[in-house]
């Protein structure tokens, strides 16, 4: 998720870099070298503001600044567009969706394209793949980059042909004059291209929308064909020569120590060849190795069962005896006193003292855990002190920085391959296990498979940490929302890098608390302070899962205090169109990293997708016994999305999912088939933690230790029917792959309570081992 | 102890410790990357091949329990089901990640096999061993139906 993590230290929870609405610089870079023997044009895309001068040949101002260019577009002899994709794939389809951008302004046919995934390198500019942003960050730079390419290869067409440039045409990698009727393709004018000057942004003729032909459309994924296949190589996949395989036990409390070690055991497992123990782990945590015992084998299985025979004295850290309990009884306490104020519109105690009907609501959210379906595994090489890993990263650069610090290496001596991902969803922001593997291939002085189990994964995360939050709110006799109190108390993810941090970032609370768009005139947004006893860290979509669900299902209890209907009472909340700024009300609001002025919170736009998404679910219909209808509506990443879920709730308490309806305005959209794929995805990923997901830990350990009870969403589970519509937009893009997460859990929540008239303010619905509501919670 | 092991029509000749599970045997010895370790307990469904043409979790099959048995794995996946599958997992983009989709392909075709026209509690029965994290589940339910049709 957030943070830009150029050092261990996660600077982007603390500040901010802009790096929208300028334009991009490109320059010509084909006699560099980069080619090779192949021939052809390479042009290089560099971030916004960060070309050097030398390699500048700039398509719009600079303002200077020292990082070297950050993606690569080539078109070889034989016409192949060669696009080095730096963010990373982990099924958001970035690789799809960063081809179609170029490839459309480009005009090249879509068969000739193909991805190489980079290296984590500075000079590609931002890798950090979170925060929903791969589309928002580099649309505009990769259709100038594609249309730089078009006019030079039709440029120098003309010149061939000395002929003007304007009487030429570009139809799908094929340039011709028309007069003439001559032609040549892409791969016959690659070459020649490479002399030509790159053009200035204003003269590379960017298409109108209405030109897009990839840009829009459900283009086929890249990856997909080879998943079916099983031809996919993910950071587990990775084999090296000579390479051995490894599983490590760490110490069950965070800050927890190895004592005395008996591996006589282990080592007599068959296949087992060496142990190696790993430096304790002293805070702040950062993205270290946690230390312990890590069992070297001949293949995985045996490295497992060698690690099942250690005995190991685990020694206490500063977790010993902490509990959730314990916490979460902590958390609800801070959220009863009066907190840090983040934003402020009017007198919120007068109005409530003044309010003809006070409503008041606590929630609890509780630890959760991303688990990917293919768990951290990292493969690292130790060479004569230069080090090169393959591992699955959300940002190969922080893993090469990260691993750079903690081996005592340059980072020049640091390669590190961004695999596939099996999932990620914020886990795999943290290259912790990368550095384990860097560990034990320097200590052992071969190539080092590290594999993560399930269990692994599920005890020694970095979760979304448990959170509380209480509302109040003052209607006056009509029932109109005149006082709305957001109290939000929670770990913040800082507290992972730095020691004692116990106040929500700014970034934290701009993630659905300060940026609520209700219209009441007296708002308070506040915050509590706390401290945490695990790792924490992103998971997808961030505190925006608290906040949503305590936002919106406070929404449903005020219109049911209201006597109103909950769709007609939420657009009431949110009020006129016109657009929120938070700034003005004393919030310091990073917008996502982005400028508001370019993306404002516009309160139509949220109204917009209820009125869709309502309509589409037949709200108001007369359902079945036991069924209910629940909205929630959220803008998160920048995007809008409204939310419907319908539950059956049987004589017995089972919950069933007949149907979910939901409309998204992201803004411009690349490709509707992957966008209606990733919100589905969210909300089931939300709908799954909401249910079921409970990270709980005793004595500082965790206590879940699989999929038996850390519980995920099954097909049984599933939806049966879910309805998405995309609205049409001219927006800048927003982001997709987050924003179906947050309105997920209180549309459910609201949903039972319209069916069975219990309200949920704690999660999960169920847990591991409920299967039915009971009849009084 | 070397045994044979059949798969996808092959004979491999396998050296592995005993007990170990197929799962092992197929990624780290012959180096077959298709079959994918999630839980290793048999309860994400991530490692799915058949056996004898019946879905098995291989990260819970003894490797020398499988004497004289036809495994087929993702890469060797094949015939009509499999292939109305494959076809039809790749014309809607089924897989996000595409992490467990060797298990829920190689699932959703013995499933076509057994039941060409399944209902959605077929589905259901057929699928719920299959853990996705990604949360494909309408996906799978559109091109399991769409495979059944091209059946």
């Amino acid at each position: 998720m957030f943070g830009n993590h150029a050092n261990l230290a996660p600077s982007g929870l603390t500040s901010m870099r802009q790096t929208s609405g300028n334009g991009p610089v490109i320059s010509n870079i084909s006699r560099r070298g980069f080619l090779g023997a192949t021939g052809g044009i390479l042009l290089n895309v560099a971030l916004a503001g960060t070309a050097r001068a030398q390699d500048a040949n700039p398509l719009s101002d600079v303002a200077g600044g020292d990082a070297l260019p950050s993606l690569w577009v080539a078109i070889g002899e034989d016409g192949t567009v060669k696009i080095t994709c730096h963010r990373s794939e982990m099924g958001q389809q970035t690789w799809t969706a960063m081809a179609q951008i170029v490839a459309d302004e480009l005009d090249a046919p879509w068969e000739n394209v193909e991805i190489e995934q980079a290296l984590g390198d500075a000079r590609y500019g931002d890798q950090n793949t979170d925060g929903s942003r791969s589309v928002r960050y580099n649309f505009h730079r990769l259709r100038v980059a594609g249309a730089a390419m078009r006019t030079m290869l039709t440029r120098v067409a003309a010149e061939t042909w000395n002929v003007d440039a304007q009487t030429c045409v570009v139809e799908l990698g094929v340039v011709t004059h028309a007069e003439s009727g001559r032609q040549k393709t892409y791969g016959e004018l690659a070459s020649a291209a490479s002399t030509q000057t790159v053009p200035a942004e204003p003269e590379v003729g960017l298409k109108t929308r209405e030109q897009w032909r990839y840009i829009g459309q459900p283009i086929p994924s890249l990856t997909v064909p080879r998943i079916v296949r099983g031809d996919s190589t993910y950071g587990i996949d990775v084999d090296r020569p000579n390479m051995v395989y490894a599983v490590i036990a760490r110490p069950p409390q965070v800050f927890g120590k190895t004592g005395a070690v008996n591996d006589a055991a282990a080592r007599a497992v068959p296949g087992v060849l060496d142990t190696v123990q790993l430096p304790d782990l002293e805070p702040p945590a950062l993205f270290k190795a946690l230390g312990g015992v890590a069992v070297v084998a001949s293949d995985t299985w045996a490295a497992i069962q060698g690690r099942a025979a250690l005995e190991i004295k685990w020694l206490d850290g500063p977790n010993a005896g902490a509990s959730s309990d314990t916490r979460r009884a902590e958390l609800e306490a801070t959220a009863r006193q009066p907190g840090d104020v983040r934003r402020n519109r009017g007198d919120f105690d007068a109005a409530l003292a003044a309010a003809a009907t006070r409503v008041e609501a606590e929630y609890y959210v509780p630890h959760m855990s991303q688990s990917p379906l293919e768990p951290p595994s990292a493969t690292a090489e130790w060479t004569d002190g230069k080090l090169e890993c393959w591992a699955p990263v959300q940002d190969p650069q922080t893993a090469r920085n990260v691993l750079s610090q903690v081996l005592g290496v340059a980072v020049e001596d640091v390669t590190v391959h961004a695999t596939w991902l099996g999932g990620a969803f914020g886990r795999k922001s943290k290259p912790d296990f990368v550095v384990e593997a860097a560990l034990i291939s320097r200590e052992v002085g071969r190539p080092v498979k590290v594999t993560w189990t399930r269990e692994d994964d599920i005890r020694h995360g970095y979760y979304h940490a448990g959170s509380a939050q209480r509302f109040e709110a003052g209607l006056d006799a009509d029932g109109t929302c005149t006082a709305f109190l957001h109290r939000t108390v929670f770990p913040t993810i800082s507290s992972t890098f730095a020691p004692g941090a116990d106040q929500p970032s700014a970034l934290e609370m701009n993630l659905g608390a300060t940026d609520t768009p209700f219209a009441a005139p007296n708002l308070r947004v506040e915050s509590g302070r706390s401290n945490e006893d695990l790792r924490i860290g992103w998971l997808r979509s961030v505190c925006n899962i608290q906040h949503a669900f305590g936002v919106q299902s406070f929404a449903d209890e005020l219109a049911h205090a209201a006597g109103r209907d909950p769709k007609d009472y939420l657009l009431e909340l949110i009020g006129e169109p016109r657009t929120v700024d938070p700034t003005q009300e004393g919030a310091e609001y990073p917008n996502y990293d982005a400028s508001l002025e370019v993306y404002p919170i516009e309160t139509e736009r949220l109204s917009n997708v209820i009125r869709l998404a309502t309509d589409m679910s037949g709200w108001g219909r007369d359902l079945p016994e036991g069924h209910g209808l629940g909205i929630a509506a959220h803008r998160s990443f920048l995007t809008y999305v409204a939310t419907i879920v319908e539950i059956a709730v049987d004589a017995e308490g089972e919950i069933s999912i007949p149907g979910v309806w939901l409309a998204v305005d992201a803004g411009t959209v690349v490709n509707p088939k992957h966008v209606r794929a990733q919100i589905e995805g969210g909300v089931l990923y939300g709908l799954s933690n909401a249910l079921y997901g409970d990270i709980t830990y005793t004595d500082g350990a965790v206590d879940q230790w699989n999929f038996p009870d850390w519980r995920l969403m099954r097909m049984e589970e599933a939806p049966r029917a879910f309805n998405v519509e995309i609205v049409a937009s001219n927006a800048p893009p927003a982001g997709v792959g987050e924003p179906g997460t947050p309105p997920a859990a209180p549309a459910l929540t609201n949903a039972i309570f319209a069916a069975t008239g219990q309200r949920v303010r704690t999660l999960p619905i169920l847990g591991a081992d409920r299967f039915r509501l009971s009849r009084n919670s | 102890m070397a045994i044979t092991l059949n798969i996808n029509g092959e004979n491999k000749e396998v050296d592995a410790a005993e007990g170990t599970p197929l799962l092992w045997v197929l990624r780290d010895h012959l180096k077959m990357k298709g079959t994918k370790f999630g839980c290793g307990v048999a309860q994400c469904g991530a490692c799915t091949v058949h056996v004898d043409g019946v879905p098995t979790r291989s990260c819970v099959t003894p490797h020398d329990s499988l004497d004289g048995a036809l495994v087929t794995t993702i890469e060797g996946a094949s015939g009509a089901a499999a292939e109305a599958v494959i076809a039809a997992w790749q014309a809607i983009d089924v897989p996000q990640c595409g992490y467990c989709q060797s298990g829920q392909i190689l699932a959703a075709a013995a499933l076509l096999e057994e039941t060409p026209d399944p209902t959605d509690d077929d589905i259901d029965a057929a699928m719920s061993g299959n853990l996705c994290r990604c949360a494909t589940y309408m996906s799978i339910r559109r091109a399991i139906k769409n495979a059944s049709t091209a059946l």
